[in-house]
């Protein structure tokens, strides 16, 4: 549903906490609603288990845009993971910022487990912004790894 | 411990530029606790690398080493074949750490990834303050156990000076006053008396004015 013209069709690595937006993209598939064929879930048991590296990884692997799921900033299951998970993700919004690859192509949300249509409107919303931008400049498997 | 910084994406790519081959050689020791140039600071400096370069249309190939400490040549033969392999060495421990390895692979060119800021301590984590400047004689038995030399911002040694206000530094707001802390050390501690004793103009010798410094144990060496 994200082919655009030119058959590009973005993939989105979504770091998913499995206490918030793992438990809404579960009720979103369990609901009968379809999300953009390019987003790959990576369930984490918190937001705040995602390193930067994971998210450099990720490009590095193909990634178009990488997206980190975490539960609403006062009610993380683990207290304070999405904020760190949110500190996280502007520190690599600096690495990507001097890397050269552009910022929208990561970005953080918070969501709880019974949002299931938010999680629908953030991947399809990513994949829409993904889209326009167009195919990360980096290759999967070609960054000399 | 040491605290370093590491230096940007654009000057590290500036230094390796030319290089096919370069290894990301990490310190497991205080770089690795001030989170700049441990495993982890490796792994994301390297990832970041591979894709600056591969934006860059460069064809770079980068490795990973990490050992316990870099400023150890036992550790860092662990490097060797690594080294081998490599056209330079990005060396993410502090400038003992480079210069080792400098010394040790007298082949090869061995860059500082890091700039080495300070001898400090974690005020928590995500804050490192400076507080021994390893002036080679030290004198915190006398100053309530806060050093003159690295914390007041003019290493006077009887302070405090005129700028001090409201417990704080004239240079910045957020500074405190080193010698408004000794006072109130003192003070805490009832030795207050020490605050009368005149300490005498510093010899600097043992410090950076005696040039180089070198610390022989005869009966430590093997």
């Amino acid at each position: 549903m994200t082919e655009n013209k030119n058959g590009f069709s973005p993939k989105i690595a979504a770091f998913c906490c499995f206490h918030s937006a793992y438990q809404a993209a579960d009720m979103a598939g369990a609901t009968r609603h379809a999300y953009a064929d390019g987003i790959y879930i990576i369930r984490v048991p918190c937001a705040g288990k995602v390193e930067g590296l994971h998210i450099l990884q990720a490009f590095e692997k193909g990634a178009d845009g990488v997206l980190v799921l975490a539960c609403p900033e006062e009610s993380c299951h683990f207290i304070s993971g999405n904020i760190r998970a949110k500190k996280r993700v502007n520190h690599i919004l600096q690495v990507l910022e001097e890397i050269g690859l552009e910022p929208e192509r990561l970005k953080i949300f918070n969501l709880a487990s019974n949002q299931a249509l938010r999680f629908l409107q953030v991947v399809n919303g990513m994949a829409q912004r993904i889209k326009d931008l167009g195919p990360s400049p980096i290759k999967a498997g070609n960054s000399g790894r | 411990m040491i605290v370093g910084e590491r230096k940007s994406l654009e000057e590290i790519r500036k230094m390796i530029n030319g290089y096919k081959k370069v290894l990301v050689a990490g310190c497991g020791t205080c770089v690795t606790v001030c989170f700049a140039g441990g495993e982890k600071e490796v792994a994301t400096i390297a990832s970041a690398l591979r894709l600056a370069a591969q934006k860059g249309g460069d064809a770079v190939e980068i490795s990973e080493a990490t050992i316990q400490r870099q400023c150890d040549i036992e550790f860092i033969q662990e490097l060797k074949e690594k080294v081998e392999q490599a056209d330079a060495v990005l060396s993410m421990g502090c400038g003992a750490g480079v210069q080792t390895i400098a010394e040790t692979f007298g082949g090869k060119p061995v860059l500082p990834a890091l700039n080495t800021r300070f001898i400090g301590r974690t005020e928590e984590q995500g804050i490192w303050s400076e507080r021994c400047a390893a002036c080679g004689d030290c004198i915190l038995h006398l100053t309530g156990g806060i050093c003159p030399i690295a914390r007041c911002s003019k290493s006077i040694l009887n302070g405090p000076c005129g700028g001090s206000k409201d417990g704080k530094c004239e240079i910045k707001s957020e500074v405190d006053c080193a010698w408004q802390l000794i006072y109130d050390r003192l003070k805490s501690l009832g030795q207050l008396d020490l605050l009368e004793k005149i300490i005498p103009v510093k010899d600097w010798s043992a410090s950076r004015d005696g040039g180089p410094r070198k610390q022989v144990r005869e009966d430590m060496k093997l």
